[in-house]
C-alpha cells in the first residue's frame, strides 16, 4: 500500500504533466509545477476521488503545495 | 462511424429537434441517451432507437429540477460511460407580450432553457475533462439574436445560452472540450406548430429558402460540431435558418 504522499505525488504528475522528480513537497502547483486555474479544480478533483472525500471550496483554495494536500488528506480521511 | 464508442446525451429527446439530433448522433456511431419528462416520452425514445438500429435509450429528467439531473445522471453512468457528447435541446415556450407575462412564466422558461444548460454542463464536465474529449453543443433560437415579440422570456434565455456557451469555451477548451451554439430558426415541428396561418406566413415572408426547416437539417449541423473535424470550432453559434437572419 502506497503511503499518502506517494498517491498525492502520483496524482500531481498525472494531472500536471510534470515528472515525479520535480515533485517535491513544498512545490507550490501554482509557481513551481505550472498549475493554471483549471488544473488546480481539476487536481483538487482528482484527489477527492483518489481519497473518496470531499474538499470543500474554501479548503482547497488554501492547498497551495504538495505538503498543504498531503497534510489535509492525512487529516480528513 | 466518427462517434464510435462515445455517449451522447440529449435532452428533450422524444419529438422534433431532439429527436432527429438523436438520430443523427445514433447513426455516426454514438450510443444514445435520450431524455424526456415522461416515462412515456423515454420509452418512445427507447422504441424510436430500437427501431432505427441505434444503440441507446431513453431516461425520464426533468432539467429544470437539480434532484433529476443528478438522479438521470447517477442512472447514466450506472449503465454507460460517462457521456462525451452533450446536446442540450430541452426547451419550452411561455409566450406572452411583457406587459402581460407573468413571473412564473419568466422562471419557467430561464430554468427549462438556460439554468439547465449550466447544470447539466457542469455534471458532464468532469468526464470529458478526464477523457480530454468532449462536445456540448447547446440548441439556441434565432430568436435569441433577432428578438422576437411576445418572446421575452425565450429570447432572454437563448441568448443567456449562447453567452454561457462562449464563456464555457473559452474555460475548456484546451482540454479538448468545445462548447457551441445551433441556433434553428423556423423549424416544422410541434413547437412551431402552434403559431396561427397568419403568424406562419409572415415568417415564411422573411426567409429566402420559402419554407420551414425540417429538424434533419438541424441534427446534421449538431452532428458536425460532435465530429473529430469541428475540434477547432468552439463559441461559435451556427444558425440554420434558411437565411431568414445572416447576423
Amino acid at each position: 500500500m502506497s503511503t499518502v504522499e506517494e498517491r498525492v505525488k502520483k496524482i500531481v504528475c498525472e494531472q500536471l504533466g510534470v515528472k515525479e522528480s520535480e515533485v517535491q513537497n513544498t512545490s507550490s502547483f501554482v509557481e513551481d509545477l505550472g498549475a493554471d486555474s483549471l488544473d488546480t479544480v481539476e487536481l483538487v478533483m482528482a484527489l477527492e476521488e483518489e481519497f473518496e472525500t470531499e474538499i470543500p471550496d474554501e479548503e482547497a483554495e488554501k492547498l497551495g503545495t504538495v505538503q498543504d494536500a498531503i497534510d489535509y488528506i492525512v487529516a480528513h480521511t | 462511424m466518427s462517434l464510435q464508442g462515445k455517449v451522447a446525451l440529449v435532452t428533450g429527446a422524444t419529438r422534433g429537434i431532439g429527436r432527429a439530433i438523436a438520430h443523427e448522433l445514433g447513426r455516426q456511431g454514438a450510443e444514445v441517451v435520450g431524455t424526456a419528462t415522461s416515462e412515456g416520452g423515454a420509452d418512445t425514445i427507447t422504441a424510436g432507437l430500437k427501431e432505427a438500429g441505434i444503440k441507446g435509450y431513453g431516461m425520464v429528467m426533468n432539467v429544470a429540477d437539480p434532484d433529476s439531473i443528478e438522479a438521470g445522471l447517477k442512472q447514466l453512468t450506472a449503465e454507460s460511460d460517462a457521456p462525451l457528447i452533450l446536446v442540450n435541446n430541452a426547451g419550452i415556450t411561455r409566450d406572452n407580450l411583457l406587459m402581460r407575462l407573468k413571473d412564473d412564466d419568466w422562471s419557467a422558461v430561464l430554468d427549462t432553457n438556460l439554468s439547465s444548460v449550466f447544470r447539466l454542463s457542469k455534471a458532464v464536465l468532469r468526464g470529458m475533462a478526464k477523457a480530454r474529449w468532449g462536445r456540448i453543443i447547446n440548441i439556441s433560437s434565432v430568436v435569441a439574436d433577432m428578438g422576437n415579440p411576445g418572446q421575452g422570456n425565450y429570447c432572454a434565455a437563448k441568448a443567456g445560452v449562447e453567452g454561457f456557451t462562449r464563456s464555457l469555451a473559452k474555460e475548456m477548451s484546451n482540454r479538448g472540450i468545445t462548447a457551441n451554439c445551433v441556433a434553428p430558426g423556423f423549424i416544422d415541428t410541434d413547437m412551431t406548430k402552434k403559431l396561427d396561418d397568419k403568424q406562419r406566413q409572415a415568417m415564411l415572408d422573411i426567409i429566402p429558402t420559402g419554407r420551414l426547416g425540417d429538424p434533419g437539417e438541424v441534427a446534421s449541423v449538431v452532428a458536425f460540431l460532435a465530429s473529430d473535424g469541428a475540434a477547432y470550432v468552439t463559441g461559435e453559434t451556427i444558425h440554420v435558418n434558411g437565411g431568414m437572419y445572416m447576423g
